[in-house]
């Protein structure tokens, strides 16, 4: 049974126009509905509706069975029905039902006629999930067709009754064509007929299915063909168009270029439902990415390890930050080297440079950066920095955080 | 622990070393023989697995500098197929990858090092005649793979101690695979000080050892690395959701 939800993509079916216009309802909607879409007098529909009712009762059961297939009209509210009102399609299937299960013990008729009915109501009661129009209509109250649809009642007391509904109208055609003495002989030839139906139609039904699938697994490839494709435009042709123009400034193509590197790169590794919002690490390599951008000095960044960052990491990180963008700036080195060691114990991290190097007492007192910013840091989260440089030989800047202290 | 250096390397010591280039990016084999032809004699370069085997049993160079990543299997591939008969033949893996686990797997293979292609010409080429001579060569990078790769799995053991046996070596197993499956506390030091940036130079002053020292530690680094049988050499298998491999 096909009886997955209708999804929000599909396409929105076949009745589209029509619709029950809640507003104007007397009873369900069907008649205004009907009216509507024809373009006649809702009270002539309504006539005609009240006449057939009285037929044998077949348009009660016919009014029924629209009530539960035929979706309100969007938006479309109905202001004063009490809530045991929205199982009356329900009600109204079972009494006919009913109605019909009693007309047929009582008179065994022969028309053949009520079986279908019985059929059809069993058929709408289990049909009516699948056929569910527009599971994504604008909000508005809880309707009929959302008590039908809400899958906690499309359960087994749903699916019972529809198939004994079923069970029974086809019992009752089989009584109404004669065959209940031969049950026997009729169930075999079902069997046989059913499984050389199998027989013959199976490996087609099978290939659709596999090729339903195939065709599936090929669209989610193009899919993400497409997502890779997307991507690579936005980035890296982006990055190269970029190269081509500024040909001529070298730093500048380096830059470009390492950057497009760095994002590419972190593209590739990424994990989908990864996050590296919070990690050491992370947070390191962010800040030389930084760095590097803003200073056009490169910084090669190797960890070992990794930890969640808080507090007294996010020092270190700072820290390290305000290091690397004083080598960046002040040193003249070509590159710059971070190294960061993460432990259970601690964390260490290595903010290293080849350039002038400096003599760290001689920093007057009004440059701030050093000590307040790498120095002062360290010690307020009860970590400790070291510099460590001298003019010409570049410098070292060493950071250590005990991990019991940091959390 | 360092390798007594073969007759072939010895030679190329004092002339230019001759190399072969295995790359599957044509432009970057042109660029890189640009690049070195000064200093480095580049006696030929291959596209794939199959031209590059052919190509270094005939020319028999002292490098061959090798991409990790190429398509038949890469540099891990043509290692394996010309380890039998070309032992005095030294590999430099080459690589913009930074997957440690296709870089440890190309040192596992054989090769005496790893650089990043982003590697200038001068300190490729320098890597490239240490590598002739016999040394191997640990870009900051590699050092950090390594240093990861022995990580002990209780934590900081024998990283900060200054000398003394390291915590574990209660464990039961053989004293020649235990030897194998970690660090000494000083080749720790020396690859911590690569992986900061330090030059094999100034990594002797730092620690007060010399050059030939350091050397002979990275050696023996490497030597374990291709030896130990332990399996969490592999661990960034499972573990590399924590270890960050993204590089600047």
């Amino acid at each position: 049974m096909a009886s997955a939800p209708a999804s929000a993509g599909q396409p929105k079916a076949h009745v589209a126009s029509l619709r029950r216009p809640l507003d104007r309802a007397l009873l369900g909607g069907v008649c205004a509905g009907l009216a509507e879409r024809m373009g006649v007098e809702v009270l002539v529909v309504r006539v005609l509706a009240v006449m057939a009712a009285t037929v044998g009762g077949l348009g009660v059961a016919a009014y029924a069975l629209a009530w539960a297939l035929i979706p309100a009209s969007p938006g479309s509210v109905r202001s004063r029905r009490p809530g045991a009102w929205r199982q009356a399609p329900l009600i109204v299937l079972t009494v006919a039902a009913l109605f019909a299960g009693v007309h047929l013990a009582g008179s065994h008729v022969g028309e053949g006629l009520w079986p279908l009915v019985l059929g059809a109501c069993g058929m709408a009661l289990l049909w009516r999930p699948a056929v569910a129009l527009d599971a994504s209509l604008p909000k508005r109250r809880p309707t009929l067709r959302d008590y039908l649809n809400r899958p906690a009642q499309v359960g087994a007391p749903r699916l019972i009754a529809g198939g004994l509904f079923v069970a029974f109208g086809a019992a009752a055609l089989l009584h109404a064509v004669g065959v209940q003495h031969s049950l026997g002989k009729a169930i075999w030839a079902v069997a046989i007929i059913g499984m050389v139906l199998g027989m013959v139609v199976g490996p087609w039904v099978m290939r659709m299915g596999s090729s339903l699938s195939f065709e599936r697994a090929a669209r989610i490839r193009e899919q993400e063909r497409a997502e890779v494709a997307a991507h690579l435009h936005d980035s890296v042709l982006q990055t190269l168009a970029l190269i081509q123009k500024r040909a001529g400034d070298p730093r500048e193509v380096a830059g470009l270029a390492r950057r497009q590197e760095r994002e590419l790169r972190s593209w590739l590794l990424r994990r989908p439902g990864e996050s590296e919002q919070d990690s050491v690490t992370g947070a390191l390599e962010r800040a030389a990415a930084e760095v590097e951008e803003l200073h056009g000095v490169p910084i090669e960044v190797v960890t070992v390890g990794d930890a969640p960052l808080n507090g007294g990491l996010e020092a270190v990180v700072q820290a390290a930050r305000e290091a690397m963008t004083n080598a960046a700036k002040f040193a003249g080195s070509e590159r710059v080297d971070l190294y960061a060691e993460v432990e259970d114990d601690r964390v260490e991290v290595f903010v290293r440079d080849r350039g002038v190097g400096f003599d760290l007492d001689a920093i007057p007192a009004d440059r701030r950066g050093v000590r307040d910013s790498i120095l002062a840091r360290m010690e307020r989260h009860d970590g400790r920095a070291a510099v460590k440089s001298s003019p010409g030989a570049g410098t070292e800047v060493e950071l250590v955080m005990e991990r019991a202290a940091s959390t | 622990m360092r390798e007594p250096a073969s007759e072939a390397a010895a030679e190329s010591v004092s002339a230019k070393p001759r190399v072969v280039i295995v790359d599957d990016h044509h432009l970057f084999r042109s660029g890189v023989r640009t690049e070195l032809g000064e200093e480095l004699e580049v006696v030929g370069d291959a596209g794939t697995v199959e031209d590059a085997v052919a190509l270094i049993r005939e020319q028999r160079p002292d490098v061959v500098l090798l991409d990790v990543h190429m398509p038949d299997g890469g540099g891990v591939e043509v290692i394996a197929r010309l380890s039998e008969e070309c032992q005095d033949i030294r590999f430099l893996a080459l690589s913009v990858s930074d997957a440690a686990e296709d870089v440890i797997a190309v040192i596992r293979a054989g090769a005496r090092g790893y650089v990043t292609k982003t590697i200038s010409a001068t300190e490729l080429a320098d890597a490239v005649r240490r590598v002739a001579g016999g040394d191997a060569v640990f870009s900051p990078r590699l050092a950090g793979f390594v240093l990861d790769a022995f990580a002990q799995d209780g934590g900081a053991g024998g990283t900060h101690g200054a000398g003394g046996p390291p915590a574990t070596s209660a464990e039961p197993a053989a004293q020649g695979d235990r030897e194998l499956d970690q660090l000494t506390p000083r080749e720790r030091e020396v690859l911590r000080h690569i992986a900061r940036g330090y030059m094999y130079k100034e990594v002797a002053q730092s620690l007060g050892i010399s050059v030939k020292t350091v050397e002979a530690h990275v050696s023996s680094v490497l030597r374990k690395l291709q030896l130990s049988s332990r399996h969490e050499l592999s661990r960034w298998a499972v573990q590399r959701r924590l270890v960050s491999l993204d590089g600047p």
